[in-house]
């Protein structure tokens, strides 16, 4: 049989030595769209975290590829999972173009230096998430939810079968949060990708996820976003009444 | 503290890294050969060559070969060692205001040679003292911050290891507690000669083989890692996440840096401002990758020392400055004006 893209079994999500959450066990498969829920220090970061990056609990209780985390070099790792995570921070200035053409460091070899190629690659990145006109700016000098786009960028231009996402439209508007979410959508159509990504506008969620996993409740749930995302369910775990509503062909989620 | 790039590049590649490097290349060179014609007594130009090539038994050869050319040598060495190990460090601690210093190891270097100089023991041992006191310096730091270099905190924490900075400020601070100490109690005669090494002089400097052949060496090393380099500035958690290997990365960093700093030391004593002030400069003119960046540090640190040597010995002949002294007092000025012409 074939191993699933990512197949976590057992996890415990730990903040230091603390136990946060857990366990949890899950199969991530190519196109599907994961949304990751949970009242803030639920522990979705660290989760997030631990499924990206080899070492810790993680190292033995998730496998990628069919391999443990933690028996990945760190190399071909960066080849099959990206990570955008929720904050940056810049020490130095750089052109907007070249911190998405980090993207492309996985792929090159040690001797190789960008070329024209990289060059267009990364472009066609920024013009996706809606900054060609960024590509020679300081990166110092984007605003917050530019910054974000544009570790977007990256992580597009790094191309990981498995992308991570840390609450990518946080400091976005309505209209780039759409751009985003269909951008992320479009290469999952062609079955080249899945996404595990932190949100917390459930709309959002429920607009483009597949699968979900609801962190801060008595048990971690994980599955199918139409057996996971119920009324009853978030009303306890957010510690508030939420309900769920249709309009426009789609479902929302107010809190009342 | 943030420092925008002046000149954003236009050009890209290796193309434009060759072209830079030939230019800071031809500068070096020119600088070179006037510090080989300047002096109290000054050579004609169209002397040089027949002097340097086809010397004969006058004056003007044995100044150009047994004074002027060893210590040009010397100057351009410790100029490169300092301004590719600045450059360096500023990528290790993840801040553009760190200098080869930063890290404790003058502070060492200068406990062991002006120990070296109180107990009046032969000249070459005072090189031999600063050496080794940077030596111990730099084990000493990495064996209380070295799990540091490990560490990625927060995939996207701000912070860049603050262990390891201030580890190597403390130290420093107790070696100049010594270094007090010894200049309170030392004998008056021999202050003066403390005094010009702390401040870095390259009277009589020979530059040693480890440190000429470093030079070359810190360069195709910052080449081939030039890629990881630039994925560490920009932050330690993604650049694991992009298949850096962070810890063997800023080990390989911190050796290689303060090895360069220490050889520099070793040759012309704790010269300060050329490694915080010339890879400052390079990267508000010609951008931030470090695979031009620290090549193009060490042909610009060369030439900037060169420079300043030379009027060291000429400005008040045949009285001679610290060439420490000169580098402070052109290179303060030079570096507050860059950062008042920030957008």
């Amino acid at each position: 049989m074939k191993p699933s893209l990512l197949d976590v079994e057992e996890l415990w999500v730990h903040a230091g030595p603390r136990r946060l959450a857990g366990p949890l066990s899950f199969r991530v498969e190519l196109g599907q769209f994961w949304c990751l829920v949970g009242p803030n220090g639920s522990g979705k970061t660290l989760l997030l975290q631990a499924l990206s990056m080899a070492g810790g609990a993680a190292a033995r209780a998730v496998r990628l590829g069919g391999r443990l985390l933690g028996e990945w070099p760190l190399a071909e790792l960066a080849c099959w999972r990206g990570l955008v995570p929720q904050q940056l921070h810049d020490a130095f200035a750089a052109p907007v173009l070249d911190v998405v053409l980090q993207g492309r460091h996985p792929h090159l070899s040690r001797w190789a230096w960008e070329g024209r190629t990289d060059r267009a690659m990364a472009l066609a990145c920024l013009e996706r998430v809606g900054l060609s006109r960024f590509a020679n700016r300081d990166v110092l000098t984007l605003s917050g939810g530019e910054r974000q786009r544009v570790a977007i960028a990256t992580l597009l231009l790094q191309d990981p079968p498995l992308a991570v996402l840390d609450e990518p439209l946080a400091h976005l508007d309505l209209a780039q949060q759409i751009r985003i979410l269909d951008v992320l959508t479009e290469d999952l159509a062609t079955g080249g990708r899945a996404v595990i990504m932190s949100v917390h506008d459930l709309s959002l969620a429920q607009r483009v996820a597949t699968h979900a996993i609801v962190l801060g409740g008595a048990k971690p749930l994980a599955g199918p976003v139409d057996e996971i995302l119920d009324g009853e369910t978030l009303t306890s775990v957010f510690g508030h009444p939420l309900s769920r509503h249709n309009a426009l062909g789609r479902t929302w989620w107010l809190a009342n | 503290m943030n420092v925008r790039a002046i000149v954003l590049p236009h050009t890209h590649g290796p193309a434009r890294a060759v072209w830079l490097l030939l230019c800071a290349g031809i500068v070096c060179l020119l600088v070179f050969v006037l510090a080989l014609a300047c002096g109290s007594n000054p050579i004609r130009w169209a002397d040089l060559p027949r002097l340097l090539f086809a010397a004969d038994a006058s004056v003007e050869a044995d100044i150009v070969h047994r004074l002027r050319l060893p210590r040009a040598i010397a100057a351009a060495t410790t100029g490169a060692l300092l301004s590719m190990a600045g450059a360096l460090m500023q990528v290790l601690v993840r801040n553009p205001l760190a200098d080869p210093y930063v890290l404790g190891l003058s502070g060492g270097a200068a406990l062991g040679a002006l120990s070296a100089i109180a107990l009046g023991t032969a000249a070459w041992t005072v090189n031999l003292g600063a050496f080794i006191g940077a030596l111990l310096a730099i084990v000493i730091v990495f064996g209380l911050a070295g799990p540091d270099l490990g560490r990625l905190e927060q995939v996207s924490a701000a912070d860049p290891s603050p262990r390891l900075l201030l580890t190597g400020v403390m130290l420093s601070a107790l070696a100049m507690a010594g270094v007090s100490l010894i200049l309170t109690v030392a004998p008056v005669e021999r202050l003066r000669s403390m005094v010009f090494w702390m401040l870095g002089d390259l009277s009589g400097a020979i530059a040693s083989v480890p440190a000429l052949l470093s030079v070359p060496l810190l360069a195709v090393l910052s080449v081939l890692f030039g890629r990881e380099l630039n994925l560490l500035l920009r932050g330690p958690g993604a650049a694991q996440l992009l298949g850096v290997n962070v810890r063997r990365l800023r080990l390989l960093i911190y050796v290689a840096a303060s090895l360069a700093a220490a050889l520099s030391v070793n040759t012309a004593g704790t010269i300060g401002f050329v490694g915080l002030v010339v890879p400052h400069a390079l990267r508000l003119l010609i951008g931030n990758d470090q695979r031009v960046l620290v090549p193009a540090s060490g042909l610009a640190g060369a030439a900037f020392m060169l420079a300043a040597d030379t009027a060291a010995r000429t400005l008040i002949a045949p009285q001679q400055l610290p060439v420490g002294a000169v580098t402070a007092m052109v290179g303060a000025p030079v570096f507050l004006w860059l950062l008042s012409r920030r957008r």
